[in-house]
């Protein structure tokens, strides 16, 4: 009797198990530290302890230049380089009020490279995704695809990935000759590449048992955890920001938004791929209908003379090292600009102060607010499937931890 | 446009000023006791429909008496607009109740951390927050970094002690200072 009671107090002592996730693992895409509570093999509570990657980059922002500044964008979201300075450039030509003189040209290579950057981030989460639950062959495959559009990068810019290229008031430089012929080339093939990553993985019967049904998130949860981008579209809402509130030219440009209809892991992952053959479509247009002309604002106060012109001319000598000295002043003034980063909504929130330094300089990362929906999208599920959650929400330390 | 008058008549007592940037940035200034009440009105009101918070941050202006705004940045899926909110955070009050303003975690969750974040960068204490740790910062750190008073090096560097196979805090020594290059230009 005594020890059948006794066998009873010990019943109740029995607590969760808590297992540190910890930041060197493989599947934490970086440094996520992450504490779960585990009752068997099961996810009670997942605390993500982040800031391992904190860099303070909106406090150095403070101190620069408004084109000194233009570089930390793309070091945080180190995967999609271009959207992230693009809306920087957004936000300092709104606060300059030069936003609608910029040329045509201008725009459309900056679509053509955001684009691009598209590509390059959706071909690394999908298949660093598959990595993490076990298929590695599209991983290598897909690797290929974005050396070459690294190589576009390059070509445009000078840099592989931190390319500092979309600046404000245009792009830093023209494209190189024969660099659209060659974009066309790799766009015609590149739909087979995708096909080919699809094949290993869309009808996979493992890659369905790992996606399906896991890690849902319906729209309420999703409007109350601040999701955006491929996780709001996964949970059925057809809300874009090129579409909805657009930016750029994509409002003269023909595409469509996927949308998901059970919001779990497999419908992101094929809103991926849809959305990865709508950017095929938008570089075509733009291979199509881009135009001849100026590159960059033909305003020198705001971007910078050109180097053939310099060497004639004394006013442009001044405005060029003024431009990369002092560099421009905004007056009084504050602004929100969001893009539609491949990741979510990205967003900058700046204040001018009257002087060449941004007084404050937030930066809304997609993924800070993903990884907050981490405890809720992966509560009593297994553990291996935290992994498929954390590869599916697409976290990259850079941005959320800033 | 007209929809933002309506919302002014809609909502005359909680606003203080209103500032019209163009058809697509309002920005509302509110009393900063009135967060709660207002989120909460916003997120059930039809007429409003509010559905998500998608981005919360603070401003440090370091001159002023008033010296924090905090802003939210509230978004409605269904009628596809913004709804910038901006409150100050009164000095006088805050002597009385500390630098605080009411959380709104349980209205909108995505608070959570946004809030955890400016407490952790401001100091800004946020009430009824049943989670308020330090989030960016390491663990233990002291001060608000993005306070303007907190220096851009910091006070504390570390480094790996090898004779003592430890890690250590230190003060931060420059070589040189940190020279701020402003090059304001007094003929502008």
């Amino acid at each position: 009797m005594l020890q059948k009671h006794l066998w009873l107090n010990n019943l109740k002592k029995i607590k969760n198990f808590t297992l540190n996730f910890g930041p060197q693992h493989p599947a934490a895409h970086g440094v996520l530290r992450l504490i779960l509570e585990l009752d068997g093999e099961i996810v009670k509570n997942a605390d993500p302890h982040i800031g391992l990657l904190h860099r303070g980059t909106e406090k150095l922002i403070e101190y620069k230049t408004y084109l000194q500044a233009l570089p930390y964008f793309d070091r945080l979201d180190y995967v999609s380089m271009m959207a992230q300075e693009h809306a920087f450039s957004l936000g300092v030509e709104y606060l300059l009020n030069i936003k609608h003189l910029i040329p045509m040209r201008a725009r459309y290579i900056r679509v053509l490279f955001l684009e691009i950057t598209r590509l390059l981030n959706h071909l690394l989460a999908i298949t660093t995704h598959a990595l993490d639950i076990g298929a590695l062959t599209p991983f290598l495959w897909a690797f290929e695809e974005r050396e070459k559009l690294m190589e576009f990068y390059e070509r445009v810019s000078g840099a592989r990935m931190h390319a500092a290229y979309i600046r404000p008031g245009g792009v830093s430089q023209d494209l190189p000759l024969g660099l659209l012929d060659d974009i066309y080339l790799f766009i015609k093939t590149f739909s087979y590449r995708l096909n080919e990553i699809e094949e290993l993985l869309s009808d996979n019967r493992i890659w369905k048992y790992r996606l399906v049904d896991v890690g849902i998130v319906s729209l309420d949860n999703a409007f109350l955890y601040g999701f955006s981008g491929v996780l709001l579209r996964g949970s059925g809402l057809k809300w874009d920001l090129r579409k909805n509130l657009s930016y750029e030219l994509y409002d003269c440009l023909d595409f469509k938004v996927p949308i998901g209809l059970n919001g779990d892991c497999y419908d992101r992952f094929l809103i991926r791929v849809e959305e990865m053959r709508q950017s095929i479509y938008i570089i075509y247009q733009c291979l199509n209908n881009i135009s001849i002309g100026d590159y960059k604002l033909n305003n020198f106060k705001y971007t910078s003379p050109y180097k053939s012109l310099m060497k004639y001319n004394m006013e442009l000598l001044i405005h060029h090292f003024k431009y990369f000295t002092e560099g421009y002043i905004i007056p009084w003034n504050f602004c929100y600009i969001s893009v539609e980063a491949p990741k979510g909504e990205f967003g900058v929130f700046l204040v001018a102060n009257n002087t060449n330094q941004p007084y404050r300089c937030h930066i809304k990362a997609p993924g800070f607010l993903h990884l907050q929906g981490l405890n809720m999208m992966s509560k009593d599920h297994l553990l291996a499937d935290v992994v498929t959650i954390i590869g599916t929400q697409d976290i990259v330390f850079g941005e959320v931890d800033r | 446009m007209l929809y933002y008058f309506l919302i002014f008549k809609v909502f005359k007592k909680y606003i203080n000023k209103i500032i019209i940037f163009d058809n697509l940035q309002f920005y509302f200034y509110i009393d900063f006791l009135k967060i709660h009440e207002l989120s909460l009105f916003l997120k059930n009101s039809l007429l409003f429909n509010i559905q998500t918070l998608i981005d919360m941050s603070a401003i440090d202006w370091i001159w002023r008496l008033d010296r924090f705004s905090v802003y939210y940045n509230f978004y409605s899926y269904v009628y596809n607009y913004r709804f910038m909110v901006l409150l100050d955070l009164p000095i006088f009050l805050n002597y009385i109740f500390g630098l605080g303003i009411e959380s709104i975690n349980s209205i909108f969750k995505a608070a959570l951390w946004l809030e955890r974040e400016i407490w952790d960068l401001f100091g800004i204490y946020f009430y009824n927050h049943f989670d308020l740790r330090r989030i960016l910062t390491d663990y233990g750190f002291n001060g608000f970094p993005l306070r303007k008073d907190f220096p851009l090096v910091g006070f504390k560097e570390i480094r790996y002690d090898d004779v003592n196979k430890l890690i250590v805090f230190d003060v931060v020594k420059l070589t040189q200072e940190y020279r701020a290059f402003t090059f304001i230009n007094p003929w502008v």
